[in-house]
């Protein structure tokens, strides 16, 4: 059984418990423990279900490569799936609970796939469920739905009560790692002068090297660790965080950071996450190595575990896996775990080494203290289910004949190490096979390259190949002092620190145990255990062709799941390149993507999150509508009022009133939002001619035009009015989202084409509130106020005059949009509200009436006027709408002219701008396409037409609807067919737009 | 995230700060040019590996448009210049060739 030991434990102390559940069940560790240390101390060895199989799995290592003890945390709101529970450090009242299986962790029907495993091989799913194809959509997809996955994902209403925050931070060096060789290339970088920045993704300095042993500067490395932290803690220019990973290299020397503050401690009222977005001249990668399992028949039962994690949960947390543990290894390394458990009165029945020779100084060290060793030999199989309960000794080069038989409940793997190479790869740094040690290591010589094509990242230590200790530091030592000198700084001569460990003898590389097993065998040999790949799998996938890394890793999903292969790529890769018959090299590697593990969705988000994921732009009167029963509308970054709803109103109802008040009386709209873009020069006509297809340069001051924008490609993109203010100077109005828009097109062409002009642009939208008066009795609510002329003479239709209305400085627009007598008035932005509520208040003989959007829409549909957005969706010229009067053909040039002059632009079967009218007096379904006989090549109805805007006209009480049809404006009176969203069709008129006024009398009075 | 220097305020700007605008020193054909042309201008673009000249603006800054002659293998920036000019200068075309001897783009060598 996995137990606590009478002593030990480094990093726990003994004298806090800690209460914490595991489905339910209370338990105690201590403080300082990982969720899986206690558990494992507590004899909870099942920690999870795997992926596919739902077999039982236990912990299978230390860190953050562990692929098995992946536990859901928290309750209600604080759930959270996927949480590895080697990584979860312990607190007071943790909640944890197992995943993937049902009904319960120790009874799982579904582990009956198991049993079923060799009729699921890989790329079952493809191979099963393509025929026929519409069980797909009904039987198949809901049910891989509903048995897919590995935690519960969070409801989809839950809100995260947690907060998030992003940190902008600029370093010279960014070390990521703290072990000893990220400490070590901290303090040369740092000697320099120059700014460093240390991360470490656990909550303690110094990696493996504590627990692993050896001698630095005559010291253990715990001391040299304590001594080295000191002297970077006591150095101004270098900033030192734990619980911090190091997420991503991305380009030019940016690098995400994830930093975790209250996972351990809840209590704390700080960010739970932090998402450091650091930019650093040089980046060094102190990641480390990641040990490699060996992959042999029942490698992933309860109980086989990295030789190197059951030294850490023995020497960091005082656990034991087991009271016999069997060691099997291809390398020297392992022979320290075996060593460690004798000394702690651990039983080893066995050293398995499959090297013919075996090891060097460890074995022998092995040998004396009286551990069996077997040298060239290999594990058969693990026996047990839930747990190991031994082991089947074979030769490594036969095929597994029973030699004997070893009882034991726990087994220590290793299969070598891989260098941590993630952050290296992450912005394009290349590899190399290193044939001695059997990994990948980063090639130097092939770098990321930063803006100035000088390599941006290095690598120190274990992650850049150098995993015996006394070539580690040398080589962080130089990593640091390298890094600073590309930094910019001048590098201190100084003494790498001088460590010795016992020499190791050279591994021999097993990528399958024993070298010639059988199928019966290789199907139980994991490779992912996460995604339950195992041997035989990747053999199939190269045996039907998936020759390429990359489609085997998609067909078998080797790599794909939470932990992304950190255990499984390199025997995966071995694995394909073997059943190839090439080498490793040639096969290559998968490819490395951020993040290193797997961060919250929290932290990307950081505080955009609820008011600030987008502020909300307001208009002056904005309080105003909010207090007045506005039903908003979003529209750009603004909201404006849709309606304004009174008690006991419907939407529809306030709509109707709206529109009625108004063309009978009197109406108010806050057009703040409208776009104002001051255009000012010499050559300011000029430019204005080029970017409307009208003419803008022959308007005379005093006057207002509205105009039309085509982009380059011909298609309608913005309207307005333009009015020009005085010789060298125009207001172009926007519509309400086109203003920043249509401010940097002007700002595009006049910086990149005609630089030469002498032009400048200013877009005061938000400078001034700007209120439509319309009605037949605006003109007498202006005239209440007092101050200027607003007479018919004094300021005509298509006028504008500056002055003073109820002692409200002014500039007046007789404009309208509604068909209706109209003003358009600006007054500064700071004075808006109180020129709102008094237009209000005088205008309340008339029964001055504020209306919204959508009224605003309707009455401008009724009088057949175009709304961007609506009419125009990105292929609709000018042409189409038949506002061929807005485009001059007195110009040799204007934005999109040459595009319209394009053979399929003048084609005369393009659809054009008609008025619809249904006969039964119903409002036709926006969007809805008219029919045409036959049908197309795809076997679909042809249609002749579309809807593009349509309302319910109170006016006229009656459908109204604008479209866009085939030869339309010829086919005025025929009545066409368009499909309705129930699925049938109504019928409607092809009528002229223009519904309301046609002669346009009552706007010009 | 790239980083560019924009010419005009000396800033190294980030990514977030720039808004990319396609590929540079395109010549504008309007009305009364050839079909083909005007096709090119409009539509066809330089999709090259190597050596590139991007518009960009420094949208959440100073505002300009500037160009950057960079390399879409590396992201090496060869460097950025302002947008009113038809062609790179010699300086930054000059660094390129030291860099990417043999480098061409259209008609720029």
């Amino acid at each position: 059984m996995s137990t606590r030991l009478a002593t030990g434990g480094r990093l726990t102390d003994r004298d806090i418990q800690v209460k914490f559940t595991f489905n339910g069940k209370h338990f105690r560790g201590f403080a300082g423990d990982t969720l899986a240390s206690a558990l494992l101390a507590n004899d909870q060895m099942v920690m999870g279900r795997s992926f596919k199989y739902h077999r039982p799995r236990g912990p299978v290592a230390s860190g953050a490569e562990e692929p098995n003890a992946l536990v859901n945390l928290g309750k209600g709101v604080h759930h959270e799936p996927n949480q590895r529970a080697t990584t979860t450090e312990l607190f007071d009242g943790l909640a944890a609970t197992s995943q993937n299986h049902w009904p319960s962790l120790e009874f799982d029907i579904g582990a009956i796939n198991s049993q079923l495993s060799r009729f699921l091989p890989a790329g079952f799913y493809y191979k099963m469920f393509i025929h026929p194809r519409p069980l797909w959509k009904h039987v198949y997809e809901p049910f891989i739905r509903q048995s897919a996955g590995l935690g519960r994902a969070p409801h989809a209403e839950t809100r995260d009560p947690d907060t998030y925050e992003h940190f902008y931070a600029f370093t010279d060096v960014l070390v990521v790692g703290g072990g000893v060789a990220g400490l070590q290339a901290a303090k040369a970088a740092a000697l320099s002068g120059a700014k460093v920045l240390l991360i470490e993704q656990t909550a303690h300095w110094g990696g493996r090297a504590p627990v692993d042993g050896g001698e630095i500067d005559g010291m253990t490395p715990e001391a040299w660790v304590d001594q080295t932290l000191a002297e970077l803690a006591a150095m101004d220019n270098v900033h030192l965080r734990t619980r911090c990973m190091g997420a991503g290299v991305y380009d030019h020397g940016y690098v995400l950071g994830y930093e975790r503050l209250t996972d351990h401690a809840p209590a704390k009222d700080t960010p739970r996450h932090r998402l450091w977005r650091i930019r650093a001249k040089q980046v060094i990668t102190a990641t480390g190595a990641i040990e490699r399992p060996l992959s042999f028949a029942g490698n992933d039962i309860p109980g086989v575990m990295l030789a190197s994690a059951i030294r850490d949960y023995v020497v960091n947390y005082g656990v034991s896996l087991g009271d016999r543990t069997v060691v099997v290894t291809n390398n020297d390394d392992a022979y320290r775990t075996a060593l460690l458990l004798k000394s702690v009165g651990l039983d080893v029945p066995a050293i398995i080494d499959a090297r013919p020779e075996g090891g060097g100084d460890l074995m022998q060290e092995a040998i004396a203290q009286g551990i069996r060793v077997e040298k060239g030999r290999a594990i058969g199989k693990v026996k047990g289910s839930k747990r190991v309960t031994g082991v089947t000794l074979c030769s490594q080069a036969g095929e597994g004949g029973l030699l004997d038989e070893i009882a034991c409940d726990a087994v220590a793997m290793s299969g070598g190490w891989s260098p941590v190479v993630h952050l290296w790869s992450h912005c394009g740094g290349k590899l190399t096979w290193d044939d001695e040690q059997a990994f990948f290591r980063p090639d130097l010589d092939k770098a990321p390259i930063s803006h100035d094509g000088a390599p941006f990242v290095t690598c120190a230590g274990a992650a850049n190949g150098h995993i015996h200790l006394s070539h580690t530091l040398q080589d962080a030592d130089t990593a640091g002092q390298s890094a600073a000198q590309a930094a910019g700084f001048k590098p201190k001569k100084s003494q790498a620190p001088q460590a010795t460990a016992q020499d190791e003898a050279p591994l021999v590389p097993i990528w399958l145990m024993p070298q010639g097993a059988g199928y019966g065998l290789r199907s139980k040999a994991w490779l992912d255990y996460q995604n339950d790949v195992k041997v035989s799998d990747v053999q199939l996938a190269a045996q039907e062709g998936f020759e390429s890394v990359e489609h085997a890793k998609r067909y078998t999903t080797l790599g794909m799941a939470t932990d992304q292969g950190k255990l499984s790529n390199i025997n995966g890769l071995a694995t394909l390149s073997h059943a190839l018959g090439e080498d490793i090299p040639q096969v290559g590697t998968t490819t490395f993507r951020p993040p290193y593990t797997p961060i919250s969705m929290g932290a990307i988000a950081g505080e955009a999150r609820g008011e600030v994921f987008q502020p909300i732009r307001q208009t002056p009167m904005h309080d105003w509508h909010a207090e007045n029963g506005a039903y908003w509308e979003p529209v750009g970054h603004w909201r404006r009022p849709y309606c304004f709803q009174q008690s006991g109103e419907s939407v529809e109802q306030a709509v109707h009133r709206e529109v009625m008040a108004t063309r009978d009386s009197l109406g108010l709209l806050d057009a703040s939002t409208l776009g104002k873009i001051i255009v000012k020069g010499p050559d300011a006509g000029r430019f204005l001619d080029m970017l409307y297809t009208n003419m803008m340069s022959t308007l005379k001051p005093g006057k207002c035009r509205y105009g039309l924008m085509s982009t380059e490609n011909g298609f309608l993109t913005d309207d307005g009015v333009v009015a020009r203010i005085d010789e060298d100077t125009w207001l172009c109005h926007t519509t309400t989202g086109g203003a920043d828009r249509i401010h940097a097109h002007m700002e595009e062409w006049l910086q990149t084409e005609w630089w030469d002009w002498k032009v400048w642009t200013v877009n005061v939208t938000e400078q001034y509130a700007q209120i439509a008066v319309v009605g037949p009795n605006a003109r007498k609510l202006l005239e209440k106020l007092g101050g200027m002329d607003v007479s018919a003479d004094a300021l005509p239709f298509m006028g504008w005059a500056d002055g003073e209305l109820g002692g409200f400085p002014c500039r007046v627009y007789r404009i309208s949009f509604s068909g209706e007598l109209s003003y358009e008035i600006a007054v500064p932005a700071s004075l808006g509200r109180a020129f709102w509520d008094r237009l209000r208040e005088d205008g309340a003989e008339w029964n001055a009436t504020p209306y919204g959007t959508e009224a605003l829409h309707i009455m401008r549909a009724e009088k057949g006027f175009i709304m961007i957005g609506d009419e125009t969706d990105g292929t609709v010229i000018p042409q189409d709408l038949g506002l061929d009067w807005a485009i001059s053909k007195k110009k040799d040039d204007y934005l999109g002219k040459r595009a319209q002059e394009r053979s399929h632009m003048t084609d005369p079967d393009r659809w054009k701008l008609v008025g619809l009218e249904t006969l039964d007096g119903s409002v036709l379904p926006d969007g809805a396409y008219a029919i045409a006989s036959g049908k197309n090549a795809n076997g679909q109805r042809n249609t002749q037409g579309r809807v593009t805007s349509t309302y319910h006209s109170p006016t006229l009480n009656k459908g109204i609807a604008m479209g866009l049809v085939l030869h339309g404006p010829d086919r005025m009176g025929e009545v066409i067919e368009f499909n309705t969203t129930a699925g049938g069709t109504v019928k409607a008129k092809i009528v002229s737009p223009i519904f309301y006024d046609p002669d346009g009398e009552k706007q010009n009075v | 995230m790239l980083t560019l220097q924009c010419p005009y305020c000396g800033v190294m700007a980030e990514e977030t700060e720039l808004h990319a605008g396609g590929e540079a020193h395109l010549t504008r054909y309007g009305p009364g040019s050839e079909d083909q042309d005007f096709e090119s201008y409009l539509f066809k673009r330089e999709n090259p590996k190597g050596v590139h000249f991007e518009r960009w603006r420094h949208v959440n800054g100073c505002g300009k448009w500037f160009h950057a002659a960079r390399c879409t293998v590396t992201l090496e920036v060869f460097g950025t210049y302002p947008a009113q000019t038809t062609e790179p200068p010699q300086d930054i075309k000059d660094t390129i060739t030291a860099k990417r001897p043999g480098w061409s783009l259209r008609n720029l060598t």
